[in-house]
Order: C-alpha cells, then structure tokens, then sequence
C-alpha cells in the first residue's frame, strides 16, 4: 500500500465515520480525529484536541480521577496503606490494582494487592463520614502495624457531602505520628483519570516531600537517580533499572512501582530524575525541579534502538566512565537483541498494528514495533494532553490515524476500514476485535505477562507478539460454511 | 373516606414555620376532625414537639443509624402518636388524630441533609404510613428549597399543595419567591401546585399590604395573615399548641380560620416567580428598601 492510499484511506474512514453523528457532536468529535506523518509541519498532533469532556453516549474507555490517584499513582506505593473513602463498589473493582509487581509479604508489611474501604453506607452519606473514618484508621494500625503511612482516597460520595478528610488525616497524623494523606481525588472531578495523576503528584508535592526524617543519614553518590512513572507492570521497572545500575548509576528511588514511603521521600536527593511516563508524573518531577533543583529527563525503554537511544541521553548527564559502562552495556545487549529480531522480524515484517491506550505508551511503543518491522497506522491517547500529541509527531513512522478519547464505534470502525494485522489496545476492546477474528495484545497490563521495558524485555515483547499474530489458531476461524 | 391530600409548609428559617404548621394541623384536628400525618424535614427535628409534648423527637435517621440501617427499623418504632387529644386513642374532645414523624439528618457542618429527608420519606412510603386512615400528610421543611433533597417533598407523587409562610421582611419575601422558583421547576413534570402564602406577622409596616401585593404577583393568594401574640410563645414554653392550650383565645380562632380555609382551599396554581429587579421594585414600593441611585451601588456611607 503505498503512502498516498493510506493517508486518503485514513482520511476517508474518519469523513466516514463522522458521518453517523448528529451535528453537534459531530462537530465535537471532528476535533479529535486527524491523519499526521513524520515529515511536513501542522499535522493532526498539533490541532487534535484532547483532555476534553467525553461526548455522552458513547461508550468511553477513560477512568475517573479517582482511579488516575488510587490506581495509578499511591495503589502502588507497597507498604502503605491506601483506604477508599465512599461505598465499597470503587474499592472492591479497583482491588488488587493493575499488575503493579512487589516484593514484600503482603499483610504483613506491604499491602498492595489488599482492600481497604471505609464501606460508606446510606447513614454515613445523612451523617458524614469523618468518624468511621477516624475508626477506620485506628483499625488499619491496629491489624497492620507495620504499615509505614495510610493514604486516604476519596470516592465521589465524599466531595458532594464535603466530609472534611483533610482534617481527619491532620489529626491523625498529629496522633499516630505517622504519615496520613488525604487525598480529593472524587471520580467526578475533571474529565478522565488525568487530574486524579495530577492531584496525586499535588499531594506527594504537599504532604510526602516535605517529609525531611530520612533524609538526614543519607549518603548522596554522584550517580544517584531516581526512576519517576513507571508502575512496575510486570516488572518493568525491575528490568529497566538493572541497566541503570550496570550503566553505574545508583537507583535511589523507583516511583511509585514496588516503591516505598521512604522512597518517594527520597527523590529530591537524586541528581537526575528519570521520567517514564511523561502523562502521571511530570508534575511532580517540575516541581522537583524548582524546589529541589534536580533536573529531569524523558526516556523510553520499549524495544531496542528506543533504548539505546534513552541510554546514551541518560549517559550523556554523567561523567565519561558512566558514558563507557553504558557502551558496554549497550554491545553486551544488543548482541541479544540482534538475535531477537533475527528470529521474529521475518515473521512480523510489514504487519500494521493500531494502538489504542494511555499514559505514554501510544507514543512509546512505536519504536519497539518498528524494531520487529511492524508498522503503526493508528494510535491515540485516552486521556492525552496537547503535550502528549506533540511528543508523538516525533515518534511516527509513516502516515498515521490519530484519534483522541476514541471511543467504542469510532475505534471499531477505524479497525474494520483500515484493516490492521493487530490491535493493542486494553481488556474493554479485547473480545470484541478478538471476536472480529483480529489478533489484539493489551497493552494495559501486557497481557499478563511482561516486563516490555528493556533489553531483556524485548524478547518477551517479540514472543508476545509473534504468539498473538502467528498462532495456528487464526487458521481455524472461518466457519466450513464461509467460502474466501 | 376523602382522598388523601399532601401539603407541605417551606418558609425562610426562623420564621415560625414549625409554630405556624403545628398550631394549624392542631387546629385542623382540634376543630374539624382531620386525620393527620406531620412529616418534620428538618435535621433540628422541632417539627412536631408541641404536638409530642416532648423536647424532640427520634428521628428517623438517628434510630436507623443506632440499627444499622432504615431498613432495620419498623414503622412504629418512628411515628409516634400526638399527646393528649391529638392521639388516634383519645376521642374526648375530637375524632381526629396527628402521627408525627421525624426525617432528622446531621449536626449542622457535616453529612447530607438532603439524602436524610430522601431516605426518610422513601422509608415512610415504603413502610405504608401514607396507607393509614389519614385526611392530610403535612411535610414540615428546612428552609429554602435548597437541594434535591429539600426539593423531595414536592416531587412527583409527593405534597400537592405547597403554602409558603412569610413576613413583611426583606429575606423572607426573597425566600417565598426562590421557593415558588423550586415549585415552578416541579410543577410541569408533577402535580406540586402553590396553595397560598401564610404571613406570620412581625407587625412591621404595612405587612399585610405588602404580603398581600406579593401573593397577587406570584400568582396565589394571601390565604391568612396570622398576627403576633403572647398566647403562641407560653403555649410554647409548655411544649403545647396554643389551640390545645387556650382554645378559646383569639389566636387559637386565628388558626382555626387558617384552618377552615385550607380544608376549604380550592385555589391551586403554578406560581409566577418574580425576577429579581421586579422583587426589589416591589420592596421599594412598600418602603422596605431605599430607592438608590445607580451610581451609589458599591459605594461606602459618606461620614
């Protein structure tokens, strides 16, 4: 397919399926969609508009800010304890967060895969809440006294009778001498889970950074970094510091996957933080920055060159032994990398893929798609910002859909004109394109299996994606009645 | 047996709206025989202590939060029978009889109010206290109509005929437009309907003409202008009614004419909200407020 067929096909599918819409949100939606390629200036990752209200009625893929704070950001956090403050649905559908991997025993002094709620009934809604709330906290040291802090995660509930959770956590604080932090992250604040990241980063900002009583035995070395957005999926962040510390840089933090409250108190001692996911921590890392004076850079450890290319930014803050390590490190693994794509790229080569997901990865997965030769021809973010579009121009590969908060029709018909040979997107999409005989990855939780950061996770990223393209099963699925 | 009706009484706070509804559904019972069910909307719960004879009572939501929830609770256990004559029990002086029930909520600073009164009326339904051999169900509410939950008393289904109690005065006059603003937004999608408004005189200036102006411009009518008297506050502080108290008084009469005129009312209407400059002109007219120039609005006094 040449260029030129793409693009108008592209453009075609989205006059298309504009066309279903009444005026109003066809208007609405029109800004959302667009075709952009790496060369030329002003393409749809300028003009997109995203971080905008979803057009009711259709079925969104978003979360709320409560899942942007609990969720994402403090969930993972290990040996604190993270209580849901409403009724027990939000609590009990978020349980056991995403694949956010730890070591620790859980229940004993880390917590993450456990559920706390305050299990809001309609008394507490007529009365306020501040009171069991005060129980609930006494109870959690109580049963878990090893718990290093509790973060309290306010569901809608909270907001509209105006519980004053602030001040509950003041006083507990006060009490317990432990670090309590209120959290007002009620699902209906803002338009998807990205205000609760921002909320969540406010509070880390207020309430945990402040927080000097580790700080003082603590031995800096040069070579200190801290790791900001990346949530251990898997063991992502597991397999991306081993290269840090093989470069010969000291990861004194790892925010907030298998993290600590100790170690999020730390991050201001690094000399350089290192930002995965650009969408959920950048605001933390600015203020780390003006506050605290440590610089920050963006990397993208998915696939080979993407790696290789972060490695040597990284490197290149540091002094020239830490820029030889990192040669070496880089020789070292792409002699395995080399091999990976040497097995799988003849397999995968010049199959199209679209992606459909959040935070960083509809841009941060492009590159390690291109290793294997797969080629994007669609990606959007669920709950993006400009910032977010503007950063994926640079990644594109060739003529590529961008569609922002996509929702289930738009996607589903995007799919079916354009055809792709996979769909990566999450567990909401995964039966419906699987039923439409199409191969699909998540890329949410990566399928359960991970990590997909690093070298060594290349290799599993390949596996998967040779597995899900290449399984004998595709051959089966035409029913004997269908002819060709 | 006559069809239930559902009233309900909304007013500013502190105007004498429990006082004013209690000495008139104790006249409605005391003179005329009607069966009542009062149903106090108000966290302070002071709807129906001068037909208890008591300081207040439980309330709804305060017992379903010692059970554990409203649906522990039994009917009973929340509607109480009035004192003396006004118990279902006692037919001495009339065959008429007030049930008194409380919706409660929160201290004042916390929790929600309005799912309190939600919560209540839905349990009373529910529970069949409406299903009883009652002439009138009478809502008792807090103040304005200030969210859904105050608003739940003129839903669908709910209290029909809203009388509103007021006095000469600025913000009780602001009031009994907002809240015929409240009734106006139910009226088309239910039956609420203004029934009147009550004036509880302070005795200010030229009350009854202003009140009686207001009540044309909305669209119903003055339907009682209850004047001030001692006799109210010492059957108060025996925790009685003054119709129960002093029967033979001028003021019982009073609420027995305000009685015999809402048994008798027929004018129902879907109010006519005032806009606000249309509100100020008026209480200009009646000289409650100053005529001011343009250019003096945000200006300090000059010493």
């Amino acid at each position: 397919m040449t260029t030129q067929t793409l693009q108008s096909q592209q453009e075609a599918a989205i006059e298309e399926i504009l066309e279903a819409y009444p005026e109003k949100a066809k208007k609405s939606r029109a800004k959302h969609l667009g075709v952009d390629a790496p060369e030329g200036v002003k393409g749809a990752c300028d003009a997109t508009k995203s971080n905008k209200q979803t057009v009711p009625g259709v079925m969104s893929q978003r979360g709320c800010a409560y899942a942007g704070s609990k969720g994402v950001v403090w969930g993972p956090v290990k040996d604190m304890i993270h209580i849901s403050h409403g009724p027990i649905g939000c609590g009990q559908y978020s349980r056991a967060g995403r694949r956010n991997y730890y070591i620790g025993t859980t229940g004993i002094d880390t917590y993450v895969t456990m559920n706390f709620s305050t299990d809001y009934n309609e008394k507490d809604i007529v009365f306020g809440g501040d009171k069991k709330l005060k129980a609930a906290l006494s109870e959690i040291d109580g049963l878990f006294p090893l718990n290093n802090g509790i973060s309290i995660q306010s569901e809608c509930p909270i907001g509209l009778i105006g519980d004053d959770i602030q001040a509950v956590a003041k006083a507990y604080k006060k009490d317990s001498g432990k670090p309590t932090v209120a959290v007002s992250c009620e699902g209906f604040r803002g338009v998807s889970q990205s205000l609760g990241h921002h909320i969540a980063n406010d509070m880390i900002r207020d309430e945990v950074l402040p927080d000097n009583s580790y700080k003082k035995d603590f031995e800096s070395t040069p070579y200190d970094v801290a790791i900001i957005g990346d949530y251990n999926i898997g063991g992502d962040a597991w397999s991306s510091r081993i290269l840090l510390e093989e470069m010969g840089l000291r990861v004194i933090a790892q925010w907030s996957g298998d993290t600590t409250y100790k170690e999020l108190t730390m991050a201001p001692k690094a000399k350089l933080n290192l930002l995965h996911c650009y969408r959920s921590m950048n605001y933390v890392v600015r203020h780390m920055e003006q506050e605290f004076g440590v610089p920050w850079i963006e990397y993208n450890f998915f696939g080979p060159t993407k790696t290789t290319e972060s490695l040597r930014k990284i490197a290149a803050c540091f002094d020239e032994s830490v820029q030889a390590k990192t040669e070496a490190v880089i020789a070292k693994y792409t002699a395995m990398t080399d091999k990976v794509i040497a097995k799988y790229r003849p397999k995968l080569e010049g199959k199209t893929v679209m992606l459909y997901v959040g935070g960083l990865r509809p841009r941060h997965v492009i590159g390690a798609y291109e290793d294997l030769g797969m080629v994007i021809i669609g990606t959007g973010y669920e709950f993006g910002h400009g910032d977010d579009y503007k950063r994926t121009k640079d990644e594109l590969v060739g003529t590529t859909l961008i569609y922002d908060d996509v929702n289930e029709y738009e996607l589903e018909k995007f799919v079916q004109k354009l055809k792709p040979d996979l769909v990566a997107s999450g567990v909401k999409e995964k039966y419906v394109f699987q039923k439409m005989g199409l191969p699909f990855r998540q890329m949410h939780s990566w399928d359960y299996s991970g990590p997909y950061h690093g070298y060594d996770a290349f290799a599993i990223f390949a596996k998967d994606m040779d597995l899900a393209m290449n399984s004998p099963v595709w051959a089966h699925t035409k029913a004997p009645w269908e002819s060709n | 047996m006559a069809e239930l009706r559902q009233i309900a009484f909304y007013g500013k706070g502190g105007i004498g709206k429990s006082t004013t509804s209690q000495n008139t559904l104790a006249a409605m019972a005391h003179y005329f025989g009607k069966k009542i069910l009062i149903v106090g909307c108000d966290p302070k719960a002071d709807s129906t202590r001068l037909i208890l004879h008591e300081k207040a009572q439980c309330t709804i939501m305060q017992l379903a939060s010692e059970a554990g929830t409203v649906e522990d609770l039994e009917l009973d256990d929340v509607c109480k029978p009035g004192a003396a004559e006004f118990d279902p029990a006692n037919t001495d002086i009339t065959d008429g009889f007030i049930m008194c029930a409380e919706s409660g909520g929160p201290e004042p600073g916390v929790g929600c109010a309005g799912r309190g009164v939600i919560t209540a009326i839905n349990f009373l339904e529910e529970e069949g206290a409406y299903d009883q051999d009652l002439d009138f169900v009478s809502y008792d509410v807090l103040g304005d109509v200030v969210c859904g939950g105050f608003a739940m008393p003129i839903r669908e289904g709910k209290a029909q005929e809203i009388y509103i109690v007021m006095s000469g005065e600025m913000m009780a006059m602001y009031a009994a437009n907002n809240i015929s603003k409240g009734i106006l937004k139910y009226a088309n999608t239910g039956g609420v309907r203004l029934a009147g408004l009550i004036c509880n005189a302070r005795m200010t200036d030229r009350e009854y003409d202003l009140a009686k102006h207001l009540a044309e411009q909305i669209g119903t009518q003055l339907i009682h202008f209850v004047p001030r008297s001692n006799h109210v506050q010492r059957a108060e502080l025996r925790r009685m009614t003054v119709v129960e108290f002093a029967d033979k008084t001028d003021q019982a009469f009073e609420y027995k004419e305000l009685a015999r005129k809402i048994i008798a009312n027929d004018l129902k209407v879907i109010p006519k909200p005032l806009e606000m400059d249309d509100l100020e002109a008026l209480l200009m007219e009646y000289g409650l407020e100053e005529e001011v120039e343009a250019d003096a609005i945000g200006k300090k006094a000059t010493a």
